[in-house]
């Protein structure tokens, strides 16, 4: 260091030693004395610039939905209706779609790249890989997942342009503030239902640290773009399945609704657990604004939820349906002995998957689509005909099929032995898991922490693990 | 009717307006976006940059930094979306990141977004902008919800009151954009000089001690335009402000007219 920066570092220093002077001659209160003058400044200036015409109708209709919506009787009975009802539209309307999607993307032109193929002499391996591991996978990602997005995303986004969300914090915060958590964590909840990564960026505007970590490690607890549609499939196809078609999309869409307000619960519970344990300390206060409603823009609420949303999720999807779809039909086809891999891993680790209600496919699905838990139930129901070895349903082993009918899902889960249980159980196992990697390497990068990141990481799955035990022991007490 | 005025005029002349979305190379000006949250920053910001971050109805929604670009009168703009706050005086981290970037990355303008329909509130936000820095506009946005609860905003007054100027606007309907994109460039290119107001302060003490502070930080970083706030931050002892003069930060701020150094620094203080 030469002599000049010497000087230069203290005469820096000796600005910050007559300011640590200065403070006590001024006092501690100059603060608020400043803020105050500041606001009665703007005060000042506002009362000159701003006329009120007609002050009675100000807020008017804001205030008179904010009774109802935020109200002690209505706010959650109408909170769990508008979700509802948001699923069955996302359910009814899904079903037509998809089944549009399937016969061209599956029942025309797989074929055709079938026939195409063997007509130019490709090998039967290269075939097998890319037409019915590759294609069909992304064929089959597309047609089940792109219609209930294009439905769910729009109503969602309409309903958060609306501003409704924020009344759900609102609603909310008060749980929050019990469990020994931050009021502001409703917020990065809601957000959360959007997406986890976004949801625990969010919690930035949580101020003490505390807080925040309890935020980010239950912000997984609500499901997120790539699990609603998850939920939804699962519940139309194997809890609607099981009541009469014309009761299939309410219960469905109940069912998606039950497990939501299980993951709030959840969040809730684990806060207060955490707060109570690792974690204590006290509440701190803070006030949340309501925005007023603003009529929702149709077509750019279309757009974007289409774009950012829809889009880019399916694409998600796609990029790791692929080689996913490539690594399913390798462990259907590579034998050991007279067993196929996947087979033999599906034989080992059924007696396990059983104990926790699911089986031994689920836990082979749920392990190839780790990447992306957004493929698991193509991956099931691939797996599920290849090791129940049926002939007729579904194209053979390693080829991922469509369900065009209720009755053709039946037949195909009853061979593969699965029931109601299983239904609920996947369910619960696909709100309790690990975040997916982006989330966690968001989780790493706010909280700078391995040990956090792993808690969040590895906390869900135990629970995961724990519930899904539970319930299928308390199943089988009272089915046996 | 003689249109040819208007065609000449830089108001009339939107396709003057390039968006220029995320490409941002070679900018001449730093424009910063700072407001109350919910009052339509990201709106203006998918505007006049031609991006589409996501928009939503409730506050909170930016937390980190947006950046776009777009082009307007031959002049280059980065633009950057800062996360909402309702004051610059407090510390959690969103609230840091829009003051740390209205201080040290020292944008050519800051454009405060405020809701019409809260502008008081809204005000104390502006005011607070004005003590750090003087090339302000204020996109007094929201317009037409002011209308539909029947309220009216002089902005003429409003204008003369702040000394800086005020465009009214209704972002959602990209109304009022071709004005606040001609106050931008002329604060920008300095055009319009602002004049803005500072609260009086009502403590002797205080002033006396904020005057004498400012001189030895002006003698220290000359070329600073807000020593007066940054002894206010000092006698408040807030950490970052103190860091900044003990390791020099402020001085590498003003020392320096390499662009490229600066650009360091913002990213660094900003990525924390």
């Amino acid at each position: 260091m030469n002599k000049n920066e010497t000087i230069n570092s203290s005469s820096r220093e000796a600005i910050i030693a007559s300011a640590n002077s200065m403070r006590w001659e001024v006092g501690e209160d100059f603060h608020d004395t400043l803020m105050e003058s500041i606001y009665s400044d703007a005060a000042e200036i506002a009362a000159k610039t701003v006329t009120k015409t007609d002050e009675k109708q100000i807020y008017h209709w804001d205030q008179k939905i904010d009774r109802i919506v935020t109200s002690k009787l209505l706010g959650f009975p109408i909170m769990f209706l508008l979700l509802a009802l948001v699923f069955w539209l996302t359910v009814e309307g899904a079903n037509v779609p998809s089944a549009f999607l399937a016969s061209i993307l599956i029942d025309t032109i797989h074929p055709i790249l079938k026939s195409a193929s063997a007509g130019i002499g490709v090998p039967w391996w290269i075939d097998g890989v890319l037409i019915d591991g590759a294609y069909l996978a992304m064929a089959w990602v597309i047609s089940v997942m792109l219609p209930p997005m294009a439905i769910f995303f729009p109503l969602f986004t309409l309903l958060e342009d609306f501003g409704y969300l924020p009344r759900v914090a609102f609603n909310m915060d008060n749980l929050f503030r019990r469990a020994g958590a931050h009021g502001k964590q409703a917020l990065t909840m809601s957000m959360g239902f959007g997406c986890n990564a976004a949801g625990v960026i969010a919690t930035r505007i949580i101020d003490s640290p505390r807080e925040r970590i309890i935020a980010i490690i239950t912000n997984n607890f609500s499901l997120c773009n790539g699990r609603w549609p998850t939920q939804i499939l699962i519940a139309s196809i194997f809890i609607g399945a099981v009541v009469p078609s014309h009761l299939a999309g309410l219960v469905s869409a109940g069912a998606v609704v039950a497990i939501a307000l299980f993951g709030i619960f959840l969040s809730l519970v684990v806060s207060w657990g955490l707060s109570k344990s690792v974690l204590k300390g006290e509440v701190s206060a803070f006030s949340l604004e309501l925005p007023p409603y603003r009529p929702p823009r149709i077509l750019q609420t279309l757009y974007t939820s289409l774009i950012d949303r829809t889009i880019f999720v399916l694409w998600r999807a796609i990029v790791f349906a692929v080689p996913a779809g490539i690594v399913i039909w390798l462990v259907g086809n590579i034998y050991i002995g007279d067993l196929s891999i996947g087979e033999h891993f599906i034989n080992w680790s059924n007696p396990f998957g059983l104990l926790l209600g699911l089986n031994g496919v689920i836990l082979l699905a749920y392990i190839i689509a780790i990447p992306a838990n957004e493929i698991v139930i193509p991956t099931i129901l691939m797996l599920t005909v290849m090791s129940a070895g049926m002939v007729g349903v579904g194209e053979g082993s390693g080829v991922m099929f469509e369900l065009d009918s209720a009755a053709d899902t039946a037949k195909i889960l009853e061979a593969g032995g699965w029931t109601l249980l299983t239904g609920i159980n996947l369910m619960l196992f696909s709100l309790l898991h690990n975040p997916c990697s982006t989330t966690i390497y968001t989780i790493y990068k706010e909280t700078k922490s391995a040990k956090w990141t792993l808690i969040s990481t590895l906390l869900p799955v135990a629970m995961g693990f724990a519930l899904t035990f539970l319930v299928a022991q308390i199943w089988y007490l009272f089915a046996a | 009717m003689n249109t040819h005025n208007c065609e000449t005029c830089p108001v009339h002349n939107v396709s003057n307006l390039t968006k220029l979305g995320i490409n941002m190379e070679n900018f001449d000006y730093v424009v910063a976006l700072a407001g109350n949250p919910n009052t339509g920053k990201s709106t203006v910001f998918n505007n006049l940059t031609g991006l589409r971050q996501h928009t939503g109805n409730w506050p909170g929604k930016t937390v980190t930094r947006a950046e776009g670009g777009f082009q307007f009168n031959n002049s280059k703009y980065k633009l950057v979306d800062l996360p909402g706050t309702y004051s610059l005086l407090s510390t959690s981290t969103d609230e840091e990141v829009a003051r740390d970037f209205i201080l040290f990355g020292q944008p050519d303008v800051t454009v405060v977004v405020v809701d019409a329909t809260r502008l008081e509130r809204n005000l104390n936000l502006v005011l607070q902008v004005l003590e750090i820095t003087d090339r302000v506009v204020v996109c007094l946005n929201l317009m037409d919800e002011a209308r539909r609860h029947n309220l009216s905003v002089d902005e003429r007054t409003l204008m003369k009151e702040l000394g800086v100027p005020v465009v009214p606007a209704a972002a959602r309907q990209k109304e009022g954009m071709d004005n606040l994109l001609k106050y931008i460039d002329e604060v920008a290119t300095g055009k319009f000089v602002c004049k803005p107001f500072r609260t009086k302060n009502k403590l002797k003490d205080l002033s006396r001690a904020v005057s004498s502070l400012s001189k030895m930080i002006d003698k220290e970083f000359p070329g600073l335009p807000n020593s007066r706030w940054v002894a206010l931050r000092l006698l408040e002892g807030d950490q970052k402000i103190i860091d900044a003069i003990r390791d020099d930060e402020l001085g590498k701020l003003t020392r320096t007219g390499d662009k490229k150094e600066e650009e360091v620094f913002i990213e660094e203080s900003l990525n924390e």
